[in-house]
């Protein structure tokens, strides 16, 4: 009897196809067909490399861009110098940065070119991030770029020096879980909430071990931006990486991108990119199911980011946890919080209001967000509102389309492209004790400056809180 | 990457269980652009401990440390191994490791070994005014009061630590295959290569 293939999901293929040699112990040499390089994670693996003597094998499969340490505000005088970076430690990671990508031949988009922007947002933007390809950064929200039907995860500094030497990785498979959402998302619920509510079902740790695929009609008709924020919180609730199958969005988004295939190339690449979707008997080792009409627009109240609620919710009650451990965890997080159980959602006041990261940074997200601030004014008690486009490109388009203006009239301030208040590692922190409305993808303690309480939420409903100054359900603008 | 065989002399009798990462090296000390230099910041709010096992004379410039259960627990920084390499930190023996930890601590050169709770008491007791003995070869530790307890390693990790051998001398060593799989791409997925960089 002759014997046909066993069926593969998407995440088997791609990883078949990348094994350069498999070992005994269940190991695999993975090859990388695409490396992102930013300026914190990079600087002791260009040292190791220099140290032994080494090269970069593939410096034209690599890409390096600034984002983390780079201050948002002006970079450059009139004249078109570049400002000095403050932050002593800051500036050194970024001149580390400027001097290794031309010592080992790597191509730069440094902090004055137009392009430069977060590595999760450049990556796709740029077309170099394409199905069925592998890409690593010293980064874990490389899982975005699972978007594109990529196979992207987080990697650390030896692995990044390690693939800059070798181009591959030591790798374990992991196991597949399928994440299927059918049925009609309600008004008012975008990615974010979609990305939220799945957090919450797998739970923070749910996803370990497991690499996700999102399947189902809410993906399919979800535009390529909105898979990336979906895929991009794969990591928060543990899966090293999140999948979504390519097909026409994705082949329509990445045509005629800078960086994507031209010409017979384009052809011949569309051909074996439809190939890659899972087969239809392939077996995943775990499936979970959600049905999108029971999503509502969400936050995060706790300090995790499973911690989610619906906004017309309360803030819930630690005493009716069971588990001693996650009651008490729960309590500690509201103390840190500044809650009570039982508030209401929608009473909780914000200090500050971040629109960005690589969450939620991309032109669709801001479009969201100056749809609710647009002829409206950040309320008086909000001492920020900061919207900080995911790259220049996506500032220019906004820009282009009088976004900039809606969001300068409400109130808001318009900054340059990076990380800026996701991560406090650059001049774009909250204040200890105060609490800010983040369209970013962790709410852990410390995560937005020490002390800062971060509750998560899509652009639209942080604009709403930006006009409202509390939580707000974003329904009530429509 | 220094080949180890016998790493022999005092050890800190440390003990505690759960030393996470942040205890090994502060958050605030992650913004360094080199490996170098992070030892003096090692285990900083345990040395601000009077009487502290790291700041005694008696162990001064120990290559060995004997922790409590679930040592290098917490962030994955690999600025903790980097830290412990820096103070002069060749093994530590515990009975347990974070799995992060312990491959990042490898990845810079350094042993960790896996002993049951009750001998790690022993070797804490020992270390208190006598040197530990670890041998890779055979696997074992052993004080100068005759204890021999044996632990186990991953083959192919004792194998690149003995030969001082690190993973990314080990893969380029395998060139070949990696040379195959880029002929393959060139050859199937051309567009892989050409479309990396912008026109
Ligand atoms: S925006 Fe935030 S999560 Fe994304 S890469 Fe930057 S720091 Fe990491």
């Amino acid at each position: 009897m002759a014997s046909t293939p066993a069926p593969r999901t998407l995440y088997q293929k791609i990883f078949d196809a990348h094994v350069v040699e498999q070992r005994d112990d269940g190991t695999a040499l993975l090859y990388i067909d695409r490396h992102l390089v930013h300026e914190v994670t990079s600087p002791q693996a260009f040292d190791g490399l220099a140290a032994a003597g080494r090269k970069v094998r593939r410096p034209d499969l690599t890409l390096a861009v600034p984002d983390h340490n780079i201050p948002t505000t002006a970079r450059a005088d009139a004249q078109g110098n570049r400002l000095a970076v403050a932050d002593p430690q800051s500036a050194a990671q970024l001149d580390a940065l400027r001097r290794n990508a031309p010592l080992f031949g790597i191509e730069l988009i440094d902090d004055l070119a137009a392009e430069q922007g977060i590595v999760h947002v450049v990556g796709p933007e740029q077309g170099f991030t394409l199905p069925g390809t592998t890409v690593v950064c010293g980064d874990s929200h490389t899982a975005s770029h699972g978007a594109l039907g990529a196979l992207g995860f987080g990697i650390g500094t030896s692995e990044v020096e390690h693939v800059l030497a070798t181009q591959t990785l030591l790798l374990k498979r992991s196991k597949s879980l399928e994440v299927r959402v059918d049925g009609e998302l309600g008004p008012g619920v975008t990615p974010k909430d979609v990305a939220l509510a799945i957090v919450a079902k797998l739970t923070a740790a749910g996803g370990a071990g497991y690499v996700a695929e999102y399947t189902g009609s809410v993906f399919r008709d979800m535009s390529i931006e909105g898979r990336l924020t979906v895929c991009n919180m794969s990591i928060e609730a543990g899966a090293r990486a999140g999948l979504v199958a390519p097909d026409d969005k994705t082949f329509a988004y990445l045509q005629g991108k800078p960086r994507s295939p031209k010409g017979a190339d384009w052809d011949r690449a569309v051909a074996y990119w439809r190939t890659l979707a899972s087969d239809p008997r392939a077996v995943y080792d775990k499936v979970v199911t959600i049905d999108a009409a029971t999503i509502a627009p969400l936050v995060t109240w706790g300090t995790s980011p499973d911690d989610v609620v619906a906004i017309t919710g309360i803030v819930p009650d630690p005493a009716a946890l069971d588990d001693p451990a996650r009651r008490a965890a729960a309590e500690k997080s509201l103390a840190y919080m500044g809650l009570t159980a039982g508030q209401r959602m929608q009473d909780v006041t914000v200090d500050r209001i971040f629109i960005g990261s690589c969450t939620n940074s991309r032109i669709e997200d801001l479009r969201a967000a100056a749809a609710v601030a647009r002829g409206r004014h950040v309320a008086a008690g909000v001492k920020q509102a900061l919207v900080v486009p995911g790259s220049g490109l996506v500032k220019r388009q906004a820009e282009a389309e009088g976004l900039d203006r809606i969001f300068l009239d409400a109130g808001f301030e318009w900054r340059e492209p990076g990380c800026s208040m996701c991560l406090a590692m650059n001049p774009d922190k909250v204040p200890a004790g105060e609490r800010c409305a983040s369209t970013s993808n962790r709410n852990f303690v410390g995560r937005q400056g020490p002390g800062s309480r971060t509750h998560l939420l899509s652009p639209a409903m942080a604009a709403a809180a930006a006009v409202t100054g509390r939580l707000t359900d974003v329904r009530e603008f429509a | 990457m220094r080949a180890i065989d016998i790493i022999a002399g005092k050890a800190y009798p440390l003990g505690r269980p759960n030393i996470d990462t942040d205890v090994i090296i502060p958050a605030h000390h992650l913004k360094t652009i080199t490996r170098e230099g992070l030892g003096q910041f090692a285990f900083e709010t345990l040395r601000a401990e009077p009487g502290n096992v790291f700041d005694d004379p008696a162990y001064a410039g120990a290559p060995i440390l004997i922790a409590g259960d679930n040592y290098g627990c917490g962030s994955s920084r690999e600025h903790a191994a980097w830290a412990m390499a820096d103070m002069g930190l060749q093994a530590v023996i515990a009975p347990s490791f974070s799995d992060i930890h312990a491959g990042n601590a490898f990845k810079n050169g350094i042993l960790t070994v896996v002993l049951p709770q009750d001998q790690v008491d022993r070797l804490l007791a020992v270390a208190k005014d006598q040197p530990i003995t670890i041998d890779l070869e055979n696997q074992t530790v052993t004080t100068p009061y005759q204890d021999r307890f044996r632990f186990e390693i991953d083959p192919f990790r004792k194998d690149c630590l003995l030969r001082g051998l690190d993973e990314i001398g080990i893969t380029m060593a395998m060139d070949d295959a990696i040379a195959t799989h880029e002929a393959k791409m060139h050859a199937e997925t051309p567009w892989i290569e050409g479309a990396a960089r912008a026109a």
